[in-house]
């Protein structure tokens, strides 16, 4: 089955980022196909590859630039959410005239038609938020 | 074909729960994540309320175990599940919907 997955809220600060984290990792072990997580509101605060948690703590990033990798999962951050937070890629950085860009490997910044796409051609979608 | 509820706050902070159960069909299902599966236990305010609910009800164990709480506590109208199983649980719903 094809599952999407909308996660609203950020890393550290509620549980819902962890949540979503979990059920994708159990839903592709299970064989199915996660076609898309789409981050948005403080959602967009997991794909900053600055961040730096202790050494014993969950790396909440570069967990899903993992599934991004290993799995192939299309992670993608809201654009207009990014611009608020200050989440920049190379495009938005250039765009917006920044000196700096900080978003991490395996994500990518889009708009809000890809996580209407991704309700409209996924099976289920399942929302993370707090 | 039936709906998923995902109830993620304890009904002692947010009135999500109360909301979702008045709302909802006789042939949906109710799963309690996060904050939420405080009440999947006896003992509380809402036990009443939920053992006489015609809904099938569902915890998730992960999110009960990091709350101290344990399977062996569980309402009898309440099944837990693991992330396998909050997985196999969306594929059976035709919709999921959080009641954030």
């Amino acid at each position: 089955m094809k599952i999407a997955v909308l996660v609203n809220e950020g890393p550290y600060q509620h549980q819902a980022s962890d949540s979503a984290y979990h059920f994708v990792a159990a839903a592709l072990d299970a064989g199915h196909e996660v076609s898309r997580v789409f981050f948005y509101h403080d959602g967009v605060n997991n794909g900053s590859r600055l961040t730096t948690p202790p050494q014993d703590d969950r790396h909440i990033q570069k967990r899903w630039s993992a599934l991004a990798e290993e799995k192939s999962v299309d992670l993608v951050l809201c654009v207009a959410a990014c611009q608020r937070r200050g989440l920049v890629d190379e495009g938005e950085r250039e765009r917006n005239g920044k000196d700096a860009s900080n978003i991490a490997e395996g994500f990518r910044i889009s708009g809000l038609g890809q996580l209407l796409e991704a309700g409209i051609e996924a099976d289920r979608l399942v929302t993370f938020g707090d | 074909m039936a709906t998923l509820n995902i109830v993620n706050k304890s009904p002692f902070e947010k009135r999500t729960l109360e909301q979702c159960l008045s709302r909802i069909a006789e042939g949906d299902s109710v799963l309690l994540i996060e904050d939420a599966s405080v009440v999947a236990v006896t003992g509380t305010a809402y036990a009443e309320l939920l053992s006489g609910c015609a809904q099938k009800l569902y915890v998730l164990s992960p999110d009960l175990a990091a709350r101290g709480l344990t399977d062996k506590e569980l309402l009898g109208t309440m099944t837990a599940v693991d992330y396998p199983g909050f997985v196999e649980l969306v594929t059976e719903h035709e919709r999921v919907h959080s009641w954030l």
